[in-house]
């Protein structure tokens, strides 16, 4: 067993792990976020993205011990307590889901966007850089249109995107 | 997964001595590519050194004429390094077209290099830019360093530190991506610096990374994409699989070459 103790969404948490724990297993299973999914188990689909010291990652793909000492945020550390986070708001909007599988980690990944490339995103540079998350149902349209218009929110909002860092 | 010890390195010396003590341990780079390959269990080391607590072993600086990368530089800072778009705008370009944004926070340009994947995009960039592996025992040129399939010039327990790709003339890299993976099917990195030039093939062969000296000698008497014309790389030892046959590689190569030269010459 390896010690590991990394920020998760703002709280310090400690944990004694098997060193082959997974990001993604670590939060689901030892902290009880389960918001953060595993869908291929793969790191092609995109379900489990979480940031790690503010970067978008595959949390599948990641052993939880390489994460000692860092600062993670997953779905559940974005919103403002009852408050929505401008980018999640924008996907319940515009209907930017249908199952919900991949939500979590779409909107992760779309914050991430935000983060690199700045508030104002055509439809092109955001369907590129969706690339790593992958949706059965929605077709992509209503997804690419929240990301869209939660970027513009994020703008009005730039503290509340980079406090939740 | 199979269960490890798990080893956090803190300095190169220190990585080497643990990979000395276990011959079967392994290096974690970013671990994009060993964690799935271990996930599958198709690789169970008994022991993971964690590269990343190294300091010094990843950043980019200019040296003279070449741009020096660190092996555990992630393929984002190296696709959105100023330094690296000034000075070799097609490997900036290469970095941000590897797997997907979130496999580009993570995955390290030495980890790519030493894995030396049939089908990575960076073997391509090292080959054409005769560019230098420097490992922590001694400095090995490209063209030494990649020796076919999963296989390199490394030694055990020899560490790649850092790469030198001195900067091209013109130089540009164009794939065909697998349209699932976005692993290249064919990627053909071309470069020129003065006289000389170079044009390396990754995804199509099995042996892994090529350099195509039938399509250097054409473009040597004109730097063109029609001195290309007539020029037909041999299906011989490329891959065939489900996503294509030899044959269908061996015309990718052609036409993927003649892109390059275009995007090289800025057409």
């Amino acid at each position: 067993m390896t010690t590991v103790t990394m920020t998760v969404n703002g709280k310090s948490v400690t944990a004694n792990v098997d060193p082959r724990t997974l990001l993604a297993q670590f939060v689901r299973e030892n902290l009880r976020l389960t918001g953060t999914h595993v869908g291929c188990d793969t790191s092609q689909c995109g379900a489990c993205v979480v940031h790690v010291d503010g970067r978008a990652v595959k949390s599948c793909t990641v052993l939880a011990v390489s994460c000692d000492g860092a600062s993670v945020t997953t779905i559940e550390g974005l919103a403002n307590g009852a408050e929505l986070h401008p980018m999640q708001a924008a996907f319940r909007e515009h209907h930017g889901l249908q199952c919900g599988f991949c939500t979590p980690g779409m909107i992760m990944s779309a914050v991430d966007i935000v983060n690199r490339k700045g508030h104002d995103l055509d439809e092109h540079t955001i369907r590129e850089e969706l690339e790593g998350n992958i949706c059965r149902c929605t077709g992509y349209h209503n997804i690419v249109k929240a990301v869209e218009a939660g970027a513009k929110a994020m703008g009005g909002t730039v503290a509340a995107g980079i406090a939740a860092e | 997964m199979y269960a490890f010890n798990y080893q956090r390195a803190k300095s190169v010396r220190q990585a080497a001595g643990l990979l000395a003590k276990n011959g079967e341990a392994k290096l974690l780079a970013g671990g994009q590519t060993l964690l799935p390959t271990m996930k599958q269990r198709l690789a169970s080391p008994p022991v993971l050194v964690d590269l990343a607590r190294i300091e010094g072993l990843a950043g980019i600086e200019r040296k003279g004429r070449a741009i020096v990368i660190g092996a555990m530089t992630k393929h984002a800072d190296v696709a959105t390094s100023t330094l690296v778009r000034e000075a070799i705008p097609a490997l900036a370009a290469l970095a941000e077209g590897i797997g997907d944004p979130a496999v580009r926070n993570r995955g390290t340009i030495g980890g790519s290099v030493a894995n030396n994947d049939p089908s990575a995009d960076y073997p391509a960039a090292c080959l054409a830019l005769g560019a230098t592996i420097v490992t922590n025992k001694r400095k090995i040129p490209a063209d030494e360093f990649f020796q076919g399939l999963f296989t390199t010039a490394l030694d055990e327990g020899e560490i790649i530190v850092k790469i030198a790709f001195p900067a091209p003339s013109k130089a540009a890299y164009v794939k065909f991506p697998n349209p699932a993976s976005r692993y290249a099917m064919v990627g053909v990195f071309v470069a020129k610096r003065g006289s000389e030039i170079r044009v390396a093939v990754t995804g199509a062969s099995s042996d892994g990374v090529f350099r195509w000296t039938a399509a250097e000698e054409a473009l040597r008497s004109r730097f063109n994409p029609k001195s290309l014309d007539g020029v037909a790389a041999s299906a011989d030892g490329m891959i065939s699989d489900i996503h294509g046959s030899a044959e269908y590689r061996a015309h990718l190569v052609g036409v993927m070459a003649k892109r390059a030269v275009s995007a090289a010459l800025g057409k």
